[in-house]
Formats: structure tokens, sequence, C-alpha cells
């Protein structure tokens, strides 16, 4: 029996997770929200992190009803990430993991998305999508590692989705993407934006530039609504991470996909990726906002794995990385 | 169903043998006016926003088909195109019969152990023939090794290079797009041909011997490389 306990604080989220054999005893997690019209600030949400991880620790070992004893191994997010976060919850899983006794693994927050999503779905070999504010990326496990096949050559889809809700100061509670995917769903103009997927890699800062200055002249002119531009920047956003997955199965000669990352709980996406499984007989596999969105257990599922297959970070390996 | 109406619409089609679905098109082997064909068809996406659909599908078949046409006058081998049908967007284009994709013939030589000089020189014209297609202002857009076939000519003559599938192509003079175009191709490569990195310099070497505009499209590609990879996401 092999119990870990993972720490996740990479972004404005901090969740701490315990897993136990590939069972998840508790999973609590904080977010870190911002008012309408502004992002949130590594200092500031390092603050935020400070303030709360040591109840979230509290609240995983009691619904866990475990104590540090029963604890094998200290698992943190080693990267990649923003800063000020990374620092604080590293300091404390450092921190505990020598009060505690028990040895420490850096765990790398793309490897926790996606061992997260094979254990919850039971996905066997799929071509996974990693859709969050931070990640854009087509992932498949390939001569004993994991490899990209097709990114997003500048930002993540969440950052682009995250920013427009700013300009249209749509609220940030719970996230400016479930809020843009409740109003696109009101939706029924469609805009034309633009639509930019090189090869198997994508490109969204075209489509956030343009919409960023089209939208309020858009919206004063009357010629749509702020719900058919979120419906047209979801359709649009949405299709281009579909027609990468679609290349990258393509290409490998895949039949399963798995969505992970924050962004992969939006309905709509998994709905068009649905569909485009159906029409290929491939299978679609997704995980709920428990998963999707940035947690602990993630972090302590892959560590489980890691831990197991015999790796420990040794103290002055223990740092962090944004990259 | 959307896609039953649509062969209705081709029953030419019917009478093709489909030989694969890829992700953007379904492709069809037959017989066209007496020769041999290949017939590209772009059906429609059921997952996207009709109007989207549309006008992808439609750019991307005008787009394929001016590119190749384009590459073709600058002496760049690509299929003929035999007709366009623009209402079911079907590409007709010339069958190249017993060529193979770059692709496989690289997984082969590796499998095989094979002489790696000849991969060597099949990299060298590779990045012969793509430098004279940027010197073209043509961006292929999806440069891949499933996107190169060779093809057997005459029975010691070396095998011609034929570059296919222009639908993600557009025009640029851009060094900034053509960078892309190539930094495209290096991640193809490397992620399908593990531990090709020396063959991929060679490309980029003899890219740069063949193309005057190289540099400044060399210089595009080193910053291209350093985007994307967990740039800082403070927006």
């Amino acid at each position: 029996m092999t119990v870990v306990i993972g720490f996740e604080g990479s972004a404005n989220k901090i969740g701490v997770g315990i897993v136990r054999d590939g069972e998840v005893l508790s999973n609590p997690r904080r977010t870190y929200i911002t008012p309408p019209g502004q992002g949130f600030l590594p200092s500031e949400t390092a603050k935020h992190h400070r303030s709360v991880i040591l109840t979230v620790v509290r609240e995983a070992l009691d619904e866990a009803e475990l104590s540090p004893a029963d604890i094998d191994c200290v698992a943190y997010t080693k990267g990649p990430g923003m800063g000020a976060p990374l620092v604080t919850v590293a300091l404390v899983a450092r921190t505990l993991a020598q009060l505690w006794g028990k040895p420490l693994l850096g765990v790398n927050h793309c490897i926790g998305h996606i061992e997260m999503g094979r254990l919850i779905t039971q996905a066997n070999n799929p071509t996974v999508l990693y859709v969050s504010g931070g990640n854009t990326q087509v992932v498949a496990f390939s001569e004993r590692r994991y490899r990209i096949f097709g990114e997003t050559i500048d930002i993540a889809v969440g950052n682009c989705l995250d920013r427009f809700a700013r300009v249209i100061k749509i609220s940030n509670d719970p996230s400016p993407g479930y809020n843009i995917e409740q109003m696109a769903k009101k939706g029924t103009e469609y805009v034309e934006l633009p639509y930019t997927v090189k090869g198997m890699d994508v490109s969204f800062s075209g489509v956030l530039s343009y919409i960023e200055e089209a939208a309020h002249k858009m919206l004063s002119s009357g010629q749509c609504t702020a719900e058919d531009l979120c419906f047209s920047l979801q359709e649009t956003l949405f299709s281009m991470l579909v027609e990468i997955t679609e290349r990258a199965m393509a290409h490998c000669g895949s039949q399963e996909v798995l969505i992970v990352g924050g962004v992969g709980c939006n309905l709509r996406l998994q709905e068009m990726m649905g569909i485009m499984c159906k029409e290929r007989g491939a299978k679609l596999f997704a995980t709920d906002e428990r998963f999707c969105i940035d947690n602990g257990a993630m972090i302590a599922q892959a560590g489980w794995e890691m831990f197991r297959s015999g790796y420990v970070t040794e103290l002055p390996d223990s740092w962090i990385t944004q990259r | 169903m959307a896609l039953d109406s649509n062969r209705a619409k081709m029953p030419y089609l019917n009478k093709c043998s489909l030989i694969k679905q890829g992700a953007e098109a379904r492709v069809y082997r037959g017989i066209f006016l007496g020769k041999p064909t290949i017939i590209k068809e772009r059906f429609p996406k059921l997952y996207r926003h009709a109007v989207l659909d549309e006008k992808l599908t439609h750019r991307r078949t005008v787009q394929e088909v001016r590119s190749i046409l384009r590459c073709r006058k600058a002496g760049i081998s690509t299929p003929v195109v035999y007709f366009v049908d623009y209402t079911s967007h079907c590409i007709f284009l010339e069958d190249l019969v017993g060529s193979i994709t770059v692709r496989d013939h690289i997984a082969s030589s590796q499998e095989s152990g094979q002489d790696p000089v000849c991969l060597s020189s099949l990299a060298e014209e590779m990045g012969k023939i793509l430098a004279k297609m940027h010197d073209e202002d043509v961006v292929h857009g999806d440069l891949t090794t499933s996107n190169m076939l060779l093809r057997q000519g005459s029975e010691d003559a070396k095998p011609d290079l034929v570059l296919i599938d222009f639908g993600l192509s557009f025009t640029s003079a851009l060094p900034e797009d053509k960078g892309v175009d190539l930094y495209v191709l290096e991640k193809a490569f490397l992620s399908t041909h593990p531990n090709t990195e020396q063959l991929f310099q060679r490309l980029l070497k003899s890219y740069t011997h063949a193309s005057k505009k190289a540099p400044a499209v060399i210089k595009k590609l080193d910053e291209v490389r350093l985007r994307g990879r967990k740039r800082s996401m403070v927006g």
C-alpha cells in the first residue's frame, strides 16, 4: 500500500490531494478569484496560497482520515507554472516532508494532468489534448516518453479565453472560462474570426488581438451581442483544437482521445471532440471539474507512479521551474 | 445523413476505392479520363459550425490547387491537377503509382539499418526543394514526412521528391511564415522519426545553400523555436 500526498499551486488554484494505490482519498482545493476585468498576478496569487495552504493540508488529512505517519511520500509541482506560487507550495512541501521524515518528489504539472486523466477514465493509449490557462498541447506516448505532437506557438487557449473575458468584463467567479461557456449557450449569431492552424500547431494571439480590438466596436454598433462573441470565439477556438487533435490521431493511428486541463471541463469542447471521434470510430475520454481543473490529487497520482518506479527528489534538487 | 447525401452528389465516388480517411479529407483511387487518379474529397466536418466549415473547406480547396500550380510552374514536382469540383470540394489529382511517402522510406531505412548516406542525400534534396518553394513565396503550412512522396522514375535515376497536401498553404514573402513552415516540419520530423536530429540539420544546411533568402528565414526559425514552450502565462 502506497499513500502519496500531492501539492499543486502552479496557477490560481491551490490544491492538496491524497491518493492510495489509485484511489483518491481526498482532494480539497481553493481558487484565487480576482475582480472582473483583472487577471491574477504572481505575487498576489502566492499571497493567497500562503494564507490558505495549511488549512487545505489539514482538510486533506482529515477527509482521508489519515495522519502524517500514514503518508509514504510527499509530491509537489516542480513546474511548469508561475514562479511565486510554485515557490510557496514547494516550500511547504519541503518543510512538511522534512518534519514528517518522508521522501520528496517533484512532479511535472502536465504529466499530473495526464496521469490523473488516465486513472479516472482508464483510457489505454490515448492521444491527449491538454488545454488550460497555461498550456495547450497534443501529447501522445511514444517510445517510452510522452511526446508533444502539436501545441500552441504562442499563448494557451485558456489564456485567450481569460483575456477575452477581461475585455468584456465577465466575472472570474468561479472561472472566466465557465462564464464564457454559459454565455455562449445563449449566443446565436456566428461572427467570423481568424482561424490559425499551422500544421499540427495552433496560434491564438492573432484571434485574441482581433477580438480584443473588434469586441467593443461590434458590441456598441449592435452588430452582435456579447453572447454571440462568446459563442463565435468558442466555436473558432475549439474547432482549431479538434482539428489538431484529429491530425495527431491520423498521424499516430490512434483510436482514443483524452481531454485534460481546465478548459477540458467545457462541455461544448467535449461535444465537438465527441462528434469528431464518432466520425472516425474513435473513443472520447473526459473528466469532470474535480480533475480537469488543477488539483492536488493529480500530483499525488503522478508522484505515486514515479515513487513506485523508484524515483525520489533529493532536497538539493527540489527547486521549481517556470518552464 | 450529411455524409450520404454528399456521396449521392458524387455517384462517381462510389465506383472508386477509398484508400484513406485523413484528418482533412477522404482520399479515393479511381480512373478519370483514362488516367489513374486520386480524388481528394473534403467532406463536411460536423463538429464545426456550418458557416465556418464551408468557409474553411472552400478556402483550403482553392488554396491547395493554387499552390500546386504555382509550385509546378516553378519546377517543383507536384501531382498534376486534372479537375476540381468546387461544389463537393473534390480535387482530381494524378495518382503517383508506385510512390511511397518519405515517412515510410525513412522508417524502413532506419529499421533495416540501411546505409545512412542515402538518407543524407534525401535530406539534402528536401532542403533544396523547400528552398525553391519558399523562394516562390509559397508557404506549405503542413510540412510533414507524410506529405512528401518519393517517385521512382527510370531504373537508375534518383527517386523524384514530390510535394503533396497543400491544403493549409498560402502566399507569403515573410521570413516569419517561412520560418514557422520549417518549424512545423522540424517538429513533425523529430516526433515521428526519433534520433534524426543530424539528418534534419543536413536538411537545413542544404536549404541555406539553396536559397538566397535563407539567413532571415533561419533566424526566424531560431526565434520561433523559443516560443510557445512554456512561455510566461501572465496575461
